[in-house]
């Protein structure tokens, strides 16, 4: 699966900015390390997160999950569709299953994530530990 | 790490590994939901050979047995098995087991995994006064788990004998492909189920796991890890030691009433139980579900009339009931069905309520 215009984090979530909004989710990765995505506790709109912090939490049956937000900036829109269909989240990591919508204080972190060649790399060398 | 004799069909299956009390074992397999709701609704396979296997032979076995449980084992007859405890001094658990009479002055005790060597000393040591020989077979012994409402049909494929004659918990000695085993009605899902007990070889082992998900595809059985193992067992409330049941609480306390038999003469625990039967209890064990949205974990702090009062001991969300449950200690009081009390899930409190138990039972 190509994902143009897709960052990546070494926590997997993944981060696609347009323009002026960066859409944040977590990788297809992550969603089968979890398992069955049962619970989100999302942030609220309005909420202003630092690069760094947990702002969500995703929970499987067996386990909780931090969410880190690898940018910094105010969420404007959250996927409310989560509240009550969690395993968009394991069915459409990329698509339906975002999970919060950020305006970026600077798109100069950005340079910081990964991009797929690199990500893939890096699972690669998850994989062989 | 230590592995069972299964492990190399785990990995042939493809199990998402876990290091659990130091043994190498599949969490899950193609997922926990989907475990747990194959066996409420066909089957799984489950390796336990993880489970303490203890056995009592000698004149005094009955007597040593009686001494160490709460349960009365003088109740057995050779075939049956029996829920039982080990307990304190004071009352409280050193470990849940069952126990099989599988002859007269011949028993086994089955034990917790991560209990298996502290019960073996504490065994050995209460009972030294007694006629009895006792040998810690755990190392020896492989235990796999059939459970769900097909388990008696795919089981049956296996073995030369007549299944439906095994009344829950009960057991047979019999051969599973040519291997000696005790088969039991028994199991820690709220299902019909057999748990059945071997020694064998790896390769006689990794057959017969990976011949029964075979044989039980086309009655769409599981291989299930221990994700599915713990949400099934918590479903019908049985009790996880290290959880739900301690050296902390006392068989009263965990509502377990019904495995303590104070008439059938001394035995370890009795006199502080006694006392604690004539003054009654202050705290209960619980089932509980939410009334917001959260999911209940070990560990998260309870609160009841705004006061911090312990801890959840068991929670997750329930796959087949799909709703988020829980267990935990509560005053007396507080308990009644119906009560509300609050769960601290990170920065929230959030709203729960004491429900009857179990959460599930089977139709």
């Amino acid at each position: 699966m190509s994902l143009e215009g897709f960052k990546f984090t070494k926590d997997h979530e993944w981060v696609k900015s347009e323009a002026d909004i960066t859409t944040i989710g977590i990788t297809d990765y992550a969603q089968k390390e979890l398992g069955d995505i049962v619970y989100v506790e999302l942030p609220s709109p309005g909420d202003k997160i630092k690069k760094g912090e947990a702002c969500s939490n995703i929970e499987s049956v067996k386990a909780v999950n931090d969410i880190y937000t690898p940018v910094t900036g105010e969420i404007t829109e959250v996927n409310e569709a989560l509240e009550d269909t969690p395993e968009l989240i394991n069915q459409d990591p990329y698509g339906s299953g975002w999970i919060f919508k950020i305006k970026l204080e600077s798109h100069e972190e950005l340079d910081d994530l990964m991009d797929q060649e690199a990500y893939n790399q890096y699972l690669k060398g998850i994989s062989k530990e | 790490m230590k592995t069972t004799k299964f492990n190399k069909a785990h990995y042939i299956l493809k199990g998402k590994m876990i290091d659990f009390f130091g043994w190498d074992l599949p969490v899950q397999f193609s997922g926990i939901n989907d475990e747990h709701n194959a066996v409420r609704n066909t089957g799984g396979i489950f390796d336990v050979s993880h489970m303490g296997e203890i056995f009592f032979k000698g004149r005094e076995a009955l007597e040593a047995i009686q001494f160490i449980t709460s349960n009365n084992a003088a109740k057995l007859v050779p075939g049956k098995i029996q829920y039982s405890a080990l307990l304190t001094e004071r009352g409280c658990f050193v470990d849940d087991l069952l126990v099989y009479m599988i002859d007269e002055n011949h028993y086994l005790l089955v034990v917790n995994a991560a209990n298996s060597e502290k019960d073996f000393n504490w065994i050995t040591e209460k009972t030294s006064k007694f006629s009895v020989e006792i040998q810690n077979q755990s190392s020896e012994y492989s235990q796999i788990a059939i459970q769900g409402p097909v388990s008696e049909k795919l089981l049956s494929q296996f073995v030369d004998h007549d299944l439906s004659s095994i009344k829950y918990y009960h057991f047979i000695t019999g051969q599973v492909r040519g291997i000696d085993s005790i088969i039991s009605r028994t199991g820690y899902t709220g299902e019909d189920g057999f748990e059945v007990y071997f020694k064998s070889s790896e390769d006689q082992a990794v057959r017969l796991f990976l011949e029964l998900v075979e044989k039980g595809k086309a009655e769409h059985v599981v291989p299930t890890g221990l994700g599915a193992r713990d949400t099934l067992r918590l479903e019908v409330k049985m009790a996880l030691y290290g959880n739900d049941i301690d050296d902390s609480h006392t068989v009263l306390e965990a509502d377990l009433g019904w495995i303590l038999k104070l008439k059938k003469g001394e035995f370890i625990g009795r006199e502080p139980l006694l006392k604690q039967k004539e003054t009654g209890i202050s705290r209960k064990l619980i089932g509980f579900e939410l009334k917001e949205k959260g999911i209940p974990r070990h560990g998260y702090p309870v609160y009841v009339d705004n006061q911090e009062y312990g801890m959840v001991t068991s929670g997750t969300f329930a796959p087949y009931l799909k709703k988020p449950i829980g267990l935990t200690y509560l005053p007396i009081g507080k308990a009644e069905v119906g009560s509300e009390f609050q769960i601290g899930i990170r920065n929230r409190k959030v709203l729960a309520r004491v429900v009857d138990t179990p959460f599930y039972q089977r139709k």
